[in-house]
């Protein structure tokens, strides 16, 4: 069975055409997906396997990054989200996308399973503005954390990709980090090739002082992934800002992330 | 008639009343202009309503028509007969696309954006427009909603080009400006820099549209008249990149709502500042880049399903020009009661020319218009009837069911009387500076000033604040090599993913050559711009230009003079190099009164070229640091002492007379020789030469590959004579590039290189230092790339 994907897009949006290809490459099918058609019903949201939160600046990121978008995702589809996730379906959030899920509590999402009826899924930590106070975009080591995310299985131990925002410090209550080590919910964090990843990660390896240098997270299932960086942005070696320079594979280290989600459905799915 | 619209009494006017009513209503008219208006309506026996005077005054400003570019000019050079310009456009700029004849020229200067073949399913729309006189006021306004502009204007181009591609280039006063030395109702210069640079940041990064192309250039002369410069590269489908418009269309208005914001914005850059500028708040527009995003997101499904036969935006002139134009071979008729406002309480002429942003207007037949208002409501984009196209030749406004405007179109479009200006140029006079190389040992402190000044050094912390990735189809970024933070030519990028075929885009520009000659001045933008296309990978066969002039006032005699060089330079230079324009802007009036003092500033006379260039395969695509020790550096085209107007003579306080001249004859062979070896893969890296000429470029090229270089001035080839180091390094004679080639691949560059002046000039070495050895065998020239680096990097930092 092809998985097939919702790519939601919003006023503001602006990477789902990319993050579409992606999938396409990965070998799913999909669709862009206003949220107002999901709201209104005219599109059913248990028809898809993966749904894909692109990056971009919904509604404008007015009050702050991707809050507009998770208290409508919250107020007007938290039951179709609830079923969509028990489902053992999956959600990937990207630079903005990740904002949403943050902002909506589907990520890191500690404690969500054991939750009662009709409590509120609250927001456990957030993605602040960079320490740089700015829009930065450049290019990241990505040190990948021994998880349980569906997403990453079986990646390389250190992948790199493109940033491109101003609110991505990840930052949570010590409890909160805790957890996320000890639940393994740590997917990707900025690491520096020059220190041979160790240690700490200083400023720009780090691009916004994030906690603990987390890039990603997943929720404990490892079915809900979120992550600052764009791995859309990574297709093909021609991405590649130093092409001309090293010898690459001509895959691009994006393209797993996708791959892997497919394959998920293809094997939990047919 | 309605009491909202009043009368402005011009039948018995004299000329000094005329002019009064012109000035006082902001209106930019001049006295021939205001008679022509009265002649027309003293035959009508009636007196115009605001809504009709101000539609004129927009339609005829410099802004919306460019009188200045085709009005006759009576140009005198000194020991020359007077010439007759038929118009500079015409002359100069159009004449030069004709005649290049480039059969992938789709649609020139007659669209929103200029059109280019691309591949078998799309065209590439390319535009620049200026945003000048509201940045200097309200820089962050001001910018944001100059890249806004111009992304709808690729939005308004054929039936609308999906937005891929932004640059900017900005020019600012000194950074390091005293405070006391401010002219009076300015903003600092870093103020105007932090203003716009967040302005286009803000409003690009949230359109999604990738902004990887651009230059910001500093002299104190842009204190009071910063430049700010946005282009937008759209993508479009083949077959809809035509527009038409029956009678009985629908009038349509799509986005935002219409405020009090932006009166009089046309006419306004059509004047002059002066210190009471700062006053005029309401002429600068406010940017809603997520109003402009839904309208992109609802017209582009609009555009597939072919609900609409013509769009235009609302730019200067809102409505009145929208609408004036589209419908001016026809006749429009518009209810201003229907247009839906921010707020109560504007009045109808107010609605008519309001320039509140993010608004399109389109042409839809009837029977289409229930499925595009829900596409529209969809995408939350508001869409409003606003009239209908008809046969009457007269564009007919209506407001509450009476009329408040009725002009004929014919006088609207036609009626403009023909100007005369009258242009002079004299060559100016220079001091010469003589060759340091008996007075100092070497020049690294030189190399290292040179790096560290604001117009050389490193942009690197305003790149950053760009997403140039969005889109994921950018190749070569602006930022490249080892750690990734060289300055690349040109940016390279792949608006379909998956396939090979790129757009390469560039620009040149050199304001300083026009202290010497506005001529060489042009034409060495033209050669910069097309060094860059062709220093990663480009050829000159696929490229297009845009031309867009800032000037000072055209109505001063000098000021004209050095416009009508440019003008003919960018005839002679594109003729010669093929490269035909595609679209262009010019914005004048960039001068500055001082009332106190009553000095008159102008800016240097500016004229920025843009380059695009359609690759057939990015693979071949090279960057410009340095990639392995051992390699071969070589220097490609002719040195000549051309250093009037450089960044050396400009370090020691100096002009000169000798700015960089343009051989079109050489300057191609050398081009498309070059074009060539990249193509088949022999270059390693390529870095054109520009400011700071041959010294500025290694240095660059070294620190960003992170190698050193071992180079000696001995082998330069020269057009004439040369015996001074520091000529040798700093002239920055056009048509240069240095390369980086491979020892196995030496004698098959050489053969193919072998009718370009070309000479091998050192090697990349392992160890990071740089050295250059002068003519007399001396280190001229020792430095590490880490200092070099550094001192290029630091500037500029935060």
């Amino acid at each position: 069975m092809k998985a097939k994907v919702c790519i939601l897009r919003t006023a503001g949006t602006n990477c789902d055409a990319e993050t579409d290809v992606a999938f396409h490459l990965a070998g799913a099918e999909t669709e862009l997906v206003h949220i107002q058609q999901l709201i209104s019903n005219k599109i059913n949201l248990s028809d898809y396997h993966i749904l894909a939160i692109p990056g971009g600046f919904s509604y404008g990121d007015d009050i702050s990054a991707g809050i507009l978008l998770a208290v409508e995702m919250k107020h007007k589809l938290r039951n179709t989200l609830e079923q969509f996730v028990s489902d053992n379906k999956l959600i990937i959030g990207i630079c903005n996308g990740f904002q949403v899920l943050v902002r909506t509590g589907l990520l890191p999402g500690i404690g969500n399973n054991s939750s009662q009826e009709n409590t509120e899924i609250a927001q456990q930590t957030t993605l602040a503005m960079n320490t740089s106070s700015r829009f930065e975009c450049r290019w990241v080591d990505l040190v990948t954390q021994l998880s349980p995310c569906v997403f990453t299985k079986e990646i390389r131990s250190s992948i790199y990709l493109p940033v491109a925002h101003a609110e991505g410090r990840f930052t949570a209550s010590t409890d909160v980090l805790t957890e996320l080590e000890a639940n393994q919910q740590i997917v990707f964090r900025y690491g520096n090739r020059s220190n041979s990843f160790s240690d700490r990660t200083n400023y720009p390896h780090n691009p916004n002082g994030s906690d603990a240098d987390i890039a990603g997270i997943c929720d404990t299932t490892g079915r809900i992934f979120g992550l600052m960086p764009h791995p859309e942005r990574y297709l093909t070696k021609w991405n590649h800002p130093r092409w001309t320079r090293e010898s690459l594979p001509d895959e691009g280290d994006g393209l797993a992330i996708f791959k892997n989600a497919v394959e998920y459905v293809k094997v939990n799915f047919s | 008639m309605s009491n909202k619209v009043n009368e402005f009494q011009i039948l018995n006017a004299d000329d000094d009343e005329l002019m009064q009513i012109s000035r006082e209503g902001t209106l930019s008219l001049n006295l021939k202009e205001m008679q022509t208006i009265q002649t027309h309506f003293s035959k009508l026996q009636r007196n115009p309503t605001d809504v009709e005077l101000e539609t004129i005054a927009q339609t005829w400003s410099e802004h919306c028509v460019h009188k200045t570019f085709k009005c006759i000019i009576l140009y005198s050079e000194e020991g020359k007969e007077t010439e007759k310009i038929e118009g500079l456009f015409p002359t100069y700029i159009q004449r030069a696309t004709e005649e290049i004849d480039k059969p992938w020229c789709v649609s020139v200067f007659s669209d929103n954006a200029g059109i280019i073949e691309f591949d078998d399913t799309y065209n590439l729309v390319f535009k620049v427009e200026t945003h000048n006189h509201p940045s200097a006021i309200e820089p962050y306004g001001g910018a944001g909603t100059g890249i806004g502009g111009v992304i709808r204007d690729s939005l308004g181009t054929g039936l609308g080009a999906k937005p891929i591609l932004n640059t900017d280039v900005f020019c600012f006063g000194l950074p390091d400006m005293p405070y006391d030395e401010l002219p009076k109702g300015t903003l600092h210069p870093k103020r105007v820099f932090k203003g716009v640079v967040s302005g286009v940041r803000d409003y690009g990064n949230r359109m999604g549209i990738p902004t990887a192309n651009g230059a910001i250039l500093f002299d104190s002369r842009y204190t009071a008249n910063p430049l700010v410069f946005c282009g937008n590269v759209g993508l479009i489908p083949r077959n809809r990149c035509d527009k038409s418009v029956e009678p009985g269309d629908l009038v349509v208005a799509v986005g935002g709502r219409t405020g009090r914001d932006g009166i009089h914005g046309a006419t306004f850059s059509s004047a002059e500042l002066d210190d009471t500028s700062e006053n005029l708040g309401s002429v600068v527009q406010i940017g809603n880049p997520i109003m402009e995003k839904k309208i992109v997101d609802a017209l582009l499904q609009a555009r597939d399903r072919n609900l609409y036969r013509s769009i235009t935006d609302c730019g200067a002139g809102g409505f009145s020009s929208a609408v004036g134009e589209m419908g001016a071979e026809i006749g429009a008729e518009v209810h201003l009661e229907r247009v839906p406002l921010k707020y109560d309480g504007l009045a109808p002429w107010e609605i008519w020319l309001s320039e509140a942003q993010e608004r399109m207007v389109i042409a839809v037949p009837p029977e289409n218009i229930e499925t595009l208002k829900d596409i529209c409501e969809a995408e939350m984009v508001e869409a409003t009837v606003l009239g209908n196209f008809t046969d009457s030749h007269r564009l007919q406004v209506f407001y509450e069911d009476e009329i408040v405007g009725d002009l004929d179109m014919d006088f609207l479009h036609k009626g403009l009387p023909q100007h005369i200006k009258e242009a002079i140029w004299r060559l100016p006079q220079h001091k010469e500076m003589p060759s340091r190389d008996n007075d100092i040992d070497n020049y690294t402190d030189d190399l290292l000033r040179l790096l560290a000044s604001p117009n050389i050094a490193s942009k690197e912390s305003v790149i950053r604040q760009y997403d140039h990735e969005v889109q994921g189809g950018m190749v070569i970024k602006p930022l490249v090599g080892v750690e990734n933070d060289g300055p690349s030519d040109a940016c390279v990028t792949t608006p379909v993913i998956g396939s090979e075929k790129a757009v390469i885009v560039a620009n040149g520009i050199n304001p300083k050559y026009s202290d010497v000659d506005p001529y060489l001045s042009a034409a060495s933008a033209i050669d910069e711009a097309l060094r860059n296309i062709t220093a990663v990978g480009g050829t000159l066969e696929k490229t297009a230009l845009l031309d867009n002039f800032c000037w000072g006032n055209p109505d001063k005699p000098d000021r004209l003079g050095e416009l009508v060089r440019a003008a003919k330079a960018c005839y002679d230079i594109a003729t010669a190099y093929g490269t035909p324009f595609i679209s262009g802007k010019d914005s004048l009036y960039n001068e500055y009164h001082d009332t106190t003092t009553g000095e008159q500033r102008a800016i240097p006379s500016t004229l920025l070229i843009s380059a695009i260039c359609v690759m057939s395969d990015v693979r071949n695509a090279v960057t410009m640091d340095v990639k392995s020790p051992g390699n071969l550096i070589y220097i490609v085209g002719n040195t000549y002492t051309e250093m009037g107007g450089s960044h050396y003579y400009g370090l020691h306080g100096f002009i000169g007379n000798t700015a960089p001249v343009v051989r079109p004859e050489e300057g191609k062979l050398t081009m498309d020789a070059l074009s060539d070896v990249i193509n088949s893969g022999l270059v390693r890296s390529c870095h054109d030469c520009s400011e700071g000429g041959i010294g500025v470029a290694a240095a660059e090229m070294a620190f960003s590959g992170g190698y050193g270089m071992s180079l000696n001035l001995e082998n330069i080839p020269t057009g004439e004579r040369i015996t001074s180091d520091d000529f040798l390094l700093f002239s920055e004679s056009n048509s240069r590039f240095l390369v980086e080639i491979e020892k196995q691949n030496q004698d098959s560059f050489e053969n193919r290189m072998v009718d370009v002046p070309i000479g091998c000039l050192g090697t990349v070495t392992e160890t990071p230092e740089f050295i250059i050895t002068g003519l007399s065998d001396k280190r001229i020239i020792e430095g590490s790339i880490d200092i070099l680096k550094s001192a290029w990097q630091t500037p500029l930092h935060t």
